[in-house]
């Protein structure tokens, strides 16, 4: 939902007062303070807990309960019965597994060609402003129309991804003199597309490139963030020793990347485990490519069972929050 | 914490300039032109499925199926994109609809957490620390995990199929967001701001209202429009708590334009539709991207 990375604040800033003798006027005005304080949160705390913190108490107690939307039956207790008719459903495992692989592949994706974007953009080239503008363009459209920007592209067989493996590839490389038409034989007969977006197994795959130009410029500028604080002087003392460049990079900038990397992994992880809209988008409610929060969302909408959903709903969290436990468990044991 | 990418131009040169002047060897010539090849090719990545959206937007609907794809289109035409705006496509009411609820979800959210903020990053009070994590918590769990319960909770508010609906559970991500950032961004200005205003006898609201809150207006503004471009965007709320002709926004009826047939996609209102949806978005990330990029990663870079 949101792509933003803030870091937990760590002192506070502004005024702190002392508080003496509770007679003063500035032990009264510490009081008022904090009631002032109390009102200016307030609002906040209100909303937060009404649309947020009560909706997640209730998703916990609803997946141990057959609770319906239409209120067709009565609500009653039942257990992990919920769990048990998940985890006992093949369609489950189908829609883990396609998450599994959608969140694995395309982050690890997008942070091998953030990093490429950002040491790119880091270098010194004329027209480095434009290219961090231009890696904005993706990150500021919809994902719904990306998703179905790309949907048009990867059409069968009219798609322009066809057309250039079909006929433009095909023609470019007859042009090589000697070769070419050797060559030209690698390519796709014309009249034989590639099945993108139809093709059970290639689907998922598509749809993960989608997300990977997506998203990718996201972890592009935290990477590039990072970089940016490297201080010179480190490369410097390494050019000095004579360091070649890919020694300097896994050497110095990964490990000095650390914290940025961790961040930005964090948060593509948290986005892609949870991942609904580009999914449904190509694809609707496909088996081919059905993610956790499809599979969730369709019990609701499809079946108004509001006690599956919770359930599928709670596991999706609780994945979430291990991996988040296992990144930051990760990093620690490698300062140790 | 340092300040991240207002030094996004100078920090390398100092480095580069120890490099020593190399002589043009036939492995250095091979070197730049991959370097070069590649930023094409990520010029090329990047834009690309935009300037296609566009080009195929402006297509002739005879054109659009044709094998092979005609590149540059031959005859360009405006009829996708007054068919986009006709009454027939359903898709003005949604741009409304999501006017609607973007702004407002992003002025309460600014509002509210503007105030939270304050009191979260500069007073000191008594479980100041408790509210600044239930809060942030709240940005971590997925949308999802809320969808069932927060559908019974608007079902019996009757605000189903509302712009309301969209409003209240677009608060969700919002404002949590907002407070988070706003209260990092209060922290970092420097203590004495306010200090000879409160010495002078000012209370502690007025100091906020009156010397911070304008000062704070940068922040606010990438706050705002960054909490705008996610509400702009949402999809799972918006799909699932309005229905075809009710208070749908942009997202949906995008998603849903069909043709007569599976087989018969309006691409070119499609496309059409996508390009005037984005075309705010672009414009306003190309007027603030040092703002936007440096909202995105203050919290890449702590130290």
């Amino acid at each position: 939902m949101t792509q933003s990375a803030v870091p937990p604040p760590t002192t506070t800033g502004g005024v702190a007062l002392r508080t003496g003798n509770p007679d003063t006027p500035r032990a009264n005005w510490a009081k008022a303070r904090e009631r002032l304080a109390w009102m200016m949160v307030a609002p906040s705390l209100l909303v937060v807990v009404c649309v947020a913190l009560y909706p997640l108490i209730m998703t916990v107690y609803s997946s141990f309960t057959n609770a319906r939307l239409d209120g067709s039956a009565a609500t009653e207790w039942v257990g992990i019965a919920q769990y048990e008719f998940i985890f006992n459903d093949r369609n489950f495992r189908n829609a883990f597994q396609n998450t599994l692989i959608f969140t694995v592949l395309g982050v690890a994706l997008q942070t091998i060609l953030g990093m490429a974007i950002a040491l790119l953009i880091y270098s010194n080239f004329k027209g480095r402003g434009l290219l961090r503008t231009a890696i904005l363009v993706p990150w500021a459209i919809p994902t719904v129309v990306s998703a179905r920007l790309w949907e048009y592209m990867f059409a069968s067989p009219y798609g322009v991804f066809n057309d250039i493996t079909q006929y433009r590839l095909p023609q470019l490389v007859d042009w090589i003199p000697g070769i070419g038409g050797a060559l030209a034989g690698l390519f796709r007969e014309p009249g034989n597309p590639i099945p993108f977006l139809t093709d059970p197994t290639m689907s998922l795959f598509s749809i993960i490139a989608v997300d990977v130009w997506k998203t990718t410029p996201f972890m592009a500028l935290l990477l590039l963030a990072g970089l940016q604080v490297i201080p010179g002087d480190v490369y410097e003392a390494a050019n000095i020793d004579g360091a070649s460049k890919w020694r300097q990079f896994w050497e110095i900038t990964l490990p000095l990347l650390r914290p940025a990397l961790l961040v930005a992994l964090i948060f593509r992880t948290m986005d892609s485990f949870r991942v609904f809209d580009v999914v449904y988008v190509m694809k609707s409610y496909s088996l081919d490519t059905q993610t956790l929060a499809i599979y969730a969302q369709q019990w609701l909408v499809n079946a108004n069972r509001l006690g599956t959903t919770s359930a599928v709903a709670f596991i999706i969290f609780v994945c979430i929050g291990l991996m988040v436990f296992g990144y930051t468990k990760l990093v620690k044991v490698e300062e140790n | 914490m340092v300040a991240t990418t207002q030094s996004a131009d100078g920090g390398t040169t100092d480095v580069r300039a120890y490099t020593p002047k190399r002589k043009w060897t036939i492995g250095r010539i091979l070197n730049r032109t991959v370097f070069y090849l590649l930023i094409v090719f990520m010029f090329v990545y990047t834009l690309f499925p935009y300037v296609w959206a566009f080009l195929s937007s402006i297509r002739p609907n005879e054109s659009i199926g044709l094998i092979p794809v005609q590149w540059w289109p031959e005859d360009v035409t405006w009829e996708h994109y007054r068919y986009v705006f006709s009454e027939r496509s359903g898709f003005l009411p949604a741009l409304l609809n999501s006017t609607i609820v973007s702004v407002t979800v992003v002025l309460i959210s600014v509002a509210l957490g503007a105030s939270a903020a304050y009191a979260l990053g500069r007073l000191k009070f008594r479980g100041r620390s408790f509210v600044l994590y239930t809060i942030l918590s709240m940005t971590a769990f997925p949308a999802i995990a809320i969808l069932g319960t927060l559908f019974q909770v608007i079902r019996q508010l009757q605000i189903y199929d509302t712009v309301f609906a969209l409003i209240f559970s677009y608060l969700v991500f919002t404002l949590p967001f907002t407070v988070w950032t706003l209260t990092n961004f209060f922290k970092a200005m420097p203590g004495e701001l306010e200090e000879s205003a409160l010495v002078d006898g000012a209370t502690p609201f007025r100091a906020f209202w009156q010397i911070l809150l304008p000062l704070s207006l940068p922040g606010l503004v990438t706050t705002g429009l960054l909490a705008f471009i996610n509400a702009w965007n949402e999809f799972l709320f918006a799909l699932t708590f309005t229905t075809a002709g009710g208070a749908r926004t942009t997202p949906v009826v995008i998603s849903s334009f069909s043709g007569n047939s599976q087989f018969d996609e309006p691409w070119g209102a499609i496309m059409a539709a996508s390009v005037v949806v984005t075309l705010p978005l672009i414009v306003l990330v190309l007027i603030f991207q040092r703002l936007i990029i440096g909202g995105l990663t203050a919290g890449a870079v702590k130290g």
